[in-house]
């Protein structure tokens, strides 16, 4: 058996890919990166000699969606990240080992790649009591993250629960459930929220750690740019009746059933980062929006507590502006607003009637 | 003399599952099951819309995502008086039958067949042997000699590199792994198909739900309203897409898991008599086919058998507060009227208490407390709950459809129906019921089309969506049998608020520690007698956890710090 990984040129060689399409590939990409032909040689020795990159997945105090929604990507398909892209040495969902072999495997990992594997998280760290809330191996989940942290490259803190606490960390956090970033202070760090994260989401920015050897490129908030930079709402296919004052008033009324805007019945897309409405759930299939319930923003810090789902988002920070993510990200949720009524009178003003309406609605709601 | 192991994490399930065992003369002659970790969502609920409720219970688990949201709707709706439109009811059923395609044959392929399944000896076997084995047992297509002769360069190249990922320090090679090694293959092959397959059936859900894991409810019906003309409504588009996916399923059911089921299963013969366990099984009932109020129209029945006497059938009442208790003598809290008493969910309550051992720990001590699960009880009597449960239940009462699956398999393999209550029965059991549920997704789906055409397109009941029309104070229970088992909330809404919720979940029937008439559950119970080869690669342990797929963020999510779980609600 040779103990040497195998590098990102001999995987897609065993794939039946020539040199050349090797050497094109490696143009594409430096191309990409935006460096110079001079690069190309470099991309390329890079490709030749980089072995796959090991992973090391933990779970704390979470529900395994994450995991869930990772094995429902598309492209690549997970068969193929876990054969031929990376080494997932350690996850609870999927290994075969347990116990003390379990143990080992991880161990082992630590030691001969360190400085040089992805530690992936999933879940909280409860912090009240010692961290007896949930323990693994004997451990507490604050020590098993300290230790596997210690020698990671960069960490990346999957889903709302590791990026910033979630549903066990809504009021009144019985067991001080903690995000990631909160812990471990000295290292890179990748939050990718949502409850869960699109599937292709979450393979999109292992493939680009992959690829192109870099962690992708990050807003203020530590979310890559590529997936969290754009609103729900500005990339919803109903948006176009929301300017036009169209609205569901129930659900299943007439009105839902023509497909019209569903921010009167609470959706919270305007207030919410994230690809739904570009990438898609299920590899395209579907996103909340389409099938008929609002967006509950479950990519956004604290989200259960800004109200009921059916609730309007007059409440928010934010809303109402073209506001970048950055700046959305500043301000803290629950603040004084800039009320739905002034975005839709800004674009809607040649519906006079339909907005009145709109603000009316919204004056009532100011006030109850 | 004993030697006691310890086997934490145990992997390829949801959740942190610790469980120890003593061994003598090669067997399991005493084991603990213990629940690693806690959330309280419970105490988060309190004081919420409860029309949010489904969102939040909906984070128990992930893996059996769409369970609770579907239960927490039903308690709601039982609370408030909520009859939900038919179409609602078929969709609901459409997506709880997606579910259990899905969960179980990820189940069976990535949680459970790498306890049969040697994925290193598959590299002995022969391409066109294999070839021809899977040829004979399925008509699945991907069976040539050239698919497994790549598949096995494939797996070679991966064990060559020495980075073997999940496959680390598996207990390849050892002694308790009996297929031939062209089985082996075969296992692989499926074991990566499965993988690609389930990311497609779940694209039922996100057509009704919008997302899968964690598609969206509502009290009431659901939000995906039928807009024919809509592009993007449910229009014909949509409702062929879910038909195809429907189809799809359950080709890939009848022509990779069920044959795989049956080949590796009659290795392992000796398996139908290991691990059986309490003889003891619950299931509360589901997928109703004239309404959830009609519990005489559910597909699956509801019943209690005990000690394997399949000639009575005894019926639960989840409001008789002599049913089901909890008891916590071994669980990390307190009760306020003694830790030796059982109560109802209703007048539950709980504190946590941890008195375990501050980590880094070895061991627990069992003379104390050993886990954060509860103990609930039946009668007083402890339950086995999940695939198994129903399809004795089902078979004993005399179905049809479950005798003829039953029979035929057993049949097949040449076991006696003895052979069911076991660690090989309740695998097997998962198989069959995945065929029944295949057949019934088609038929939920033919009468949706059918209300659809007579000109039914109501999706949601909103009489009484607004909060101001609810009574002041009101309480509701709602059940499923969720792929892992029985699974029951209890609502008390006062104010247009939560006042009280609290949820008894599958795994924790399974999993709970000893009572405090020292009786075990289903885990410790199935575990005795374990033949254990090498108490170093306790693979033997595994298989039977496994056989009742754990689900640990279920059974431990849990109870309010205040311990005021009042309330009586009405019957179900």
């Amino acid at each position: 058996m040779v103990n040497q990984r195998p590098t990102y040129y001999e995987e897609i060689e065993r794939k039946g890919y020539s040199r050349r399409d090797f050497l094109k590939f490696c143009s594409m990409i430096t191309a990409y990166m935006g460096a110079s032909q001079l690069g190309i040689a470099q991309v390329a020795e890079a490709m030749e000699t980089t072995p796959r990159i090991p992973i090391i997945w933990l779970h704390f105090q979470e529900c395994t969606c994450c995991s869930e929604s990772f094995i429902r990507s598309s492209h690549p398909i997970v068969a193929d990240i876990l054969m031929d892209q990376i080494s997932l040495d350690y996850t609870e969902t999927l290994m075969a080992a347990s116990g003390h072999q379990a143990e080992l495997a991880k161990e082992e990992t630590m030691k001969k790649y360190k400085g040089e594997y992805i530690l992936c998280v999933e879940g909280t760290v409860p912090t009240a009591e010692n961290g007896v809330y949930c323990c693994i191996g004997g451990k507490t989940a604050h020590q098993v993250l300290e230790e596997a942290a210690e020698g990671a490259k960069a960490i990346i803190a999957w889903g709302t629960c590791a990026s910033s606490g979630c549903v066990q960390a809504a009021k009144p956090n019985p067991t001080t459930a903690t995000p990631i970033h909160k812990i471990i202070k000295n290292k890179p760090i990748v939050r990718v929220p949502g409850c869960p994260p699109i599937g292709e989401v979450m393979a999109g920015v292992v493939v680009h750690l992959v690829t192109f050897g870099t962690l992708p490129e990050l807003d203020g908030s530590k979310r890559p740019k590529a997936f969290y930079s754009k609103r729900v709402h500005d990339s919803c296919h109903r948006r176009p009746y929301f300017d036009a004052g169209l609205f569901v008033e129930t659900f299943d009324d007439e009105n839902a059933k023509k497909g019209y805007c569903l921010y009167k019945v609470g959706c919270k897309g305007p207030v919410t980062y994230n690809s739904c409405g570009i990438i898609k759930w299920n590899n395209g299939v579907s996103n909340p929006i389409q099938s008929g319930h609002g967006c509950f923003s479950c990519s956004e810090d604290d989200y259960w507590d800004n109200g009921s789902l059916y609730s309007r988002t007059t409440g928010y920070a934010g809303f109402g502006i073209e506001s970048d993510a950055d700046e959305v990200g500043k301000i803290a949720l629950g603040a004084t607003a800039v009320g739905i009524g002034a975005h839709a009178v800004a674009t809607n003003i040649r519906k006079r009637k339909l907005i009145s309406d709109l603000i009316d609605e919204d004056e009532t709601q100011k006030e109850s | 003399m004993s030697q006691r192991i310890v086997i934490d994490p145990i992997t390829r399930i949801e959740g942190h599952l610790r469980v120890e065992a003593d061994i003598q003369d090669g067997k399991v002659v005493n084991a603990y099951s213990s629940g690693t970790m806690v959330r309280l969502l419970e105490e988060i609920l309190r004081g919420r819309d409860p029309r949010d409720a489904w969102a939040f219970v909906g984070r128990v688990c992930g893996v059996c995502t769409s369970t609770h949201s579907l239960t927490s709707v039903r308690a709601v709706e039982d609370a408030l008086k909520i009859t939900v439109p038919p179409n609602a009811e078929l969709v609901r059923n459409i997506m709880f039958a997606v579910l259990y395609m899905h969960d179980h044959v990820v189940h069976f392929y990535h949680l459970h067949a790498l306890d049969w399944v040697d994925i290193v000896n598959a590299l002995q076997a022969d391409p066109k042997k294999t070839a021809e084995i899977a040829q004979s047992i399925s008509n699945y297509p991907k069976s040539s000699v050239g698919h497994f002769s790549d598949l096995k360069k494939r797996i070679k190249k991966f064990v060559d590199s020495g980075q073997l990922g999940i496959f680390a320090n598996g207990y390849w090679g050892h002694s308790a792994y009996k297929l031939p090694p062209e089985i082996n293959l075969i296992g692989v092959s499926h074991y990566l198909d499965a993988l690609e397959w389930q990311k497609e059936i779940v694209k039922v859900q996100a057509i009704f739900g919008g997302k899968n894991p964690h598609p969206n409810y509502l009290v009431g019906g659901m939000a995906c309203s039928i807009g024919l003309n809509d592009a993007a409504g449910i229009n014909a588009e949509r409702l062929a897409y879910v038909h195809q996916l429907l189809k799809d399923a359950k080709k890939f059911i009848e022509q990779v898991y069920i044959p795989d089921l049956l080949a590796i299963a009659s290795f392992y013969k000796d398996w139908g008599a290991i691990g059986g366990g309490l003889g003891n099984f619950l299931s509360y009932g589901d997928l109703p086919t004239n309404g959830y109020a009609d519990k005489s129209s559910f597909k699956f029945p509801s019943g209690v058998i005990l000690n394997k006497d399949i000639s009575k059938i005894h019926e639960v009442d989840l409001s008789d507060e002599g049913h089901v208790q909890e008891f916590v003598n071994n669980s990390w809290y307190d009760y306020s009227g003694g830790n030796e008493v059982g109560l109802h969910p209703w007048k539950g309550e709980t504190k946590l208490n941890y008195d375990g051992p501050q980590p880094p720990y070895d061991n627990l001590d069992f003379n104390k407390a050993y886990s954060f699960l509860k103990t609930p009880r039946w009668k007083g009597h402890a339950m086995e709950v999940g695939p198994l449960a129903r399809m004795v239940i089902g078979y004993a009462k005399g179905i049809p459809e479950y005798k003829e699956v039953v029979d035929s398999t057993l049949a097949k393999l040449e076991v006696p129906v003895t052979a069911l209550f076991s660690t090989l029965g309740r695998t097997a059991a998962r198989g069959l019921e995945s065929i029944l549920v295949a057949d019934w997704a088609l038929e939920f789906y033919d009468e949706l089309i059918a209300n659809i055409k007579n000109g039914d397109i109501r999706m949601a009941n909103t009489e009484k969506f607004e909060p101001s029309t609810w009574d002041a104070s009101c309480k509701g229970v709602g059940y499923a049998e969720a792929p892992r088992g029985a699974l029951g909330h209890w609502i008390v809404i006062e104010n247009q608020k939560i006042k009280n919720y609290q949820l008894v979940v599958p795994t924790t029937w399974n999993a709970s520690p000893r009572d405090p008439k020292g009786q075990v559950s289903a885990y410790e119970s199935a575990l005795l007698d374990t033949p254990i080869a090498d108490p170093e690669n306790p693979v033997e342990i595994l298989r039977t956890v496994h056989s009742f797929d754990p689900c640990m963020a279920c059974s431990v999510h849990l109870y309010d710090e205040e311990g005021k779980h009042i309330s009586q609600t009405k019957v179900v």
